[in-house]
C-alpha cells in the first residue's frame, strides 16, 4: 500500500504568505486580518486566511459563513469559499466542529498536530496571499505553525497592538519571538487608536496613543499605522459585511488601505 | 488577604499593571516569596522571572505547565482569604492544568470576562463549555467594554456593538450571572499603564461604581459557599 503524496504541495500556488501576531490577546488580529484580506481581495488579488486559533476560532463568523462545511478532495481538505467569485477562502477549526459553541480542549500536541495538518492539507489552489490568523501568545501554535510554514514563501508577520504599555510590553516579547524564529517583521499596526465621537467629533484616545509607533521605532521596524476605533467596523464584521465596500468614508477606511498598500509593496518588492 | 497568581506565561501582563515592573522573585528557606503590592497584596508571575521586558517565553505546553505547578507548590502564600488566578485567554494547556492541580482543593469558581460584541461572545460560550467540561463552577460572566460616554458630549457610543444582544442575552440563554457591565474609561487603561491602582485614581467614574459592584457580588458569592460548607461540616 502506497500513501498518495500530492505531485504538488498544497502551497506550491500561494505567492506570499504572511502571518498576522501579537503577544496581547483582545487587540483585534483577526479584525486586523480580515480587513488586510478584504483590503486585498478589493486590489484585484486572491486571498486565503488560516486561522490557527484553534480555541478561539473567530474567522469564519467574521465572514458569516460559520456553518460551512469542509469537503475533501483528492489533495486534501476543499477551503471554505466566502462568495461566488471565490476571491477569499478560508480554513478553519470552527468549521470543523458539530456545534459552533463547542470548545476545543486539547493541550499543545494535539494542537500541533492539526497545524501541521492545516498547513499541509488544504487545497488552496492558486493564491496571491496567504493570511494565517494567529492565537494571542508564543507557544505551541506559534512555534508549529513557524515550522511547518518555513519551506514555503513566508513574506513576513505584521504585529497587532493598541497603544496602551501594556499591550505593547507584549508585543516586545512577541517581537523576541521573530527575532528567535528568523520570522521577517513586516511591521507593527497600532489598533483602536483614537475614538471619534460620532455625535462632537471629539477625539479621546480610549487605549491611549502612540505605543505601537514607539514600539515600532525602538525596535528598529516599519510601522504601518494607526487604525482607529469604529463602530461602523465592528458592527460591519459582525454583520459578515465587505466594510471596505462599504465605508470608504469611514476614519478607518484609509487607515487599513494604507496598511493594504504597504503589503503589496513590500510583496512587489520581493517578487522581483 | 490577597494574593494574584498571573499564569499567563507567555503575556504577563500583571506586573506592570500593579505597579511591579522590574521586581524578582525571592527564594528562602519555605520557598518562593510572592512580590507585594501592599501588606496584604501578594503577586506571582513568569513577568518576575524574566530579566528583560524583551524576554520572551516560547514554551510549548508542558513546559508552561511546569511552571504553573511550580507556582501552586513552591510560592509561599502564607495564610490568604483569595487566591485570584489570571489566565490566558483559551481554553488549552493552562487552563486544563490549573483546574488539575487545584483538584485537591476548592475553587470557588469562575469569573468569565467579556466584550459585547458577538465575535467575544462567541469565545466566551466556549469557555463557558470549558468550565462545564472541567466541573468548574461560573460565579459569573463580566462585560467589559460595555458603552463609552463621551467626555465632551456626554453622549454614549456603543463601541463594540452588541449585536445579538450582549452578555445579557447570553447569560439568559446559558443560565449564567451577569455579574455586570464596565463601561469604557480611558483612565483605566491610563492606571494600568501607570501600575496604579484605577479605583483610587477615579473612584467617582462609573466604571469604578461597576467594578465596586461586581466585586461585591463575587465577594457575597464565595461568602455564600463558604456557608454552606460550613453548615455541612
Amino acid at each position: 500500500l502506497f500513501s498518495f503524496l500530492p505531485e504538488r504541495s498544497n502551497l506550491a500556488g500561494v505567492r506570499h504568505i504572511l502571518l498576522v501576531l501579537s503577544g496581547k490577546g483582545g487587540v483585534g488580529k483577526s479584525t486586523i486580518s480580515t480587513e488586510l484580506a478584504l483590503s486585498l481581495r478589493h486590489a484585484g488579488k486572491k486571498v486565503g486566511i488560516l486561522d490557527v486559533d484553534l480555541c478561539g476560532p473567530t474567522i469564519p463568523c467574521m465572514f458569516r459563513v460559520q456553518d460551512s462545511d469542509v469537503h475533501q478532495c483528492d489533495s486534501g481538505w476543499v477551503p471554505v469559499f466566502v462568495d461566488q467569485d471565490k476571491s477569499i477562502s478560508l480554513m478553519s477549526i470552527g468549521f470543523l466542529l458539530e456545534k459552533p459553541d463547542d470548545a476545543v480542549v486539547w493541550r499543545g500536541p494535539k494542537k500541533n498536530a492539526l497545524i501541521k495538518q492545516f498547513v499541509a492539507d488544504v487545497a488552496w489552489g492558486d493564491l496571491d496571499f496567504l493570511i494565517v490568523d494567529t492565537p494571542p501568545g508564543t507557544s505551541d501554535e506559534h512555534i508549529s505553525t513557524v515550522e511547518a510554514l518555513r519551506p514555503y514563501k513566508l513574506l513576513g508577520a505584521i504585529l497587532v497592538t493598541t497603544p496602551q504599555a501594556v499591550s505593547v510590553g507584549d508585543v516586545r516579547r512577541e517581537l523576541t519571538f521573530c527575532k528567535k524564529t528568523g520570522l521577517r517583521v513586516l511591521g507593527i499596526v497600532e489598533n483602536m487608536s483614537g475614538f471619534v465621537c460620532p455625535h462632537c467629533s471629539e477625539c479621546t484616545n480610549i487605549f491611549s496613543k502612540g505605543g505601537g509607533e514607539e514600539l515600532a521605532k525602538h525596535a528598529g521596524v516599519p510601522f504601518l499605522g494607526c487604525v482607529p476605533l469604529d463602530p461602523q467596523l465592528s458592527q460591519s464584521l459582525e454583520e459578515g459585511r465587505d466594510f471596505i465596500q462599504e465605508f470608504p468614508k469611514s476614519s478607518a477606511f484609509p487607515a487599513l488601505a494604507h496598511i493594504a498598500q504597504q503589503i503589496l509593496d513590500g510583496a512587489s518588492q520581493r517578487s522581483s | 488577604q490577597v494574593a494574584l497568581l498571573d499564569i499567563d506565561i507567555c503575556g504577563p501582563s500583571i506586573p506592570k499593571m500593579m505597579g511591579l515592573e522590574g521586581e524578582q522573585v525571592h527564594q528562602s528557606g519555605s520557598g518562593w516569596s510572592p512580590v507585594y503590592v501592599e501588606e496584604n497584596l501578594g503577586v506571582m508571575s513568569v513577568g518576575f522571572l524574566l530579566s528583560s521586558p524583551d524576554d520572551a517565553v516560547i514554551w510549548r505546553g508542558p513546559k508552561k505547565n511546569g511552571l504553573i505547578k511550580q507556582f501552586l507548590r513552591d510560592v509561599d502564600w502564607g495564610e490568604i482569604d483569595y487566591l485570584i488566578v489570571d489566565t490566558p485567554p483559551g481554553t488549552s494547556d493552562e487552563h486544563l492544568s490549573i483546574v488539575q492541580y487545584l483538584s485537591a482543593t476548592h475553587i470557588d469558581g469562575a469569573v468569565i470576562i467579556t466584550t459585547p460584541q458577538e465575535v467575544s461572545l462567541q469565545d466566551v460560550r466556549k469557555e463557558i463549555n470549558f468550565c462545564h467540561k472541567v466541573k468548574l463552577p461560573i460565579i459569573g460572566v463580566v462585560e467589559n467594554m460595555s458603552g463609552f460616554i463621551c467626555p465632551k458630549c456626554k453622549n454614549e457610543s456603543q463601541i463594540f456593538p452588541p449585536t445579538t444582544g450582549g452578555a445579557e442575552k447570553m447569560c439568559q440563554n446559558l443560565n449564567v450571572s451577569l455579574l455586570g457591565k464596565v463601561p469604557l474609561d480611558p483612565q483605566i487603561g491610563k492606571s494600568c499603564d501607570k501600575g496604579q491602582s484605577f479605583l483610587s485614581e477615579a473612584p467617582e467614574s462609573p466604571a469604578t461604581l461597576s467594578y465596586r459592584s461586581i466585586i461585591q457580588r463575587i465577594q457575597e458569592y464565595c461568602d455564600q459557599q463558604h456557608f454552606q460548607e460550613e453548615k455541612i461540616i
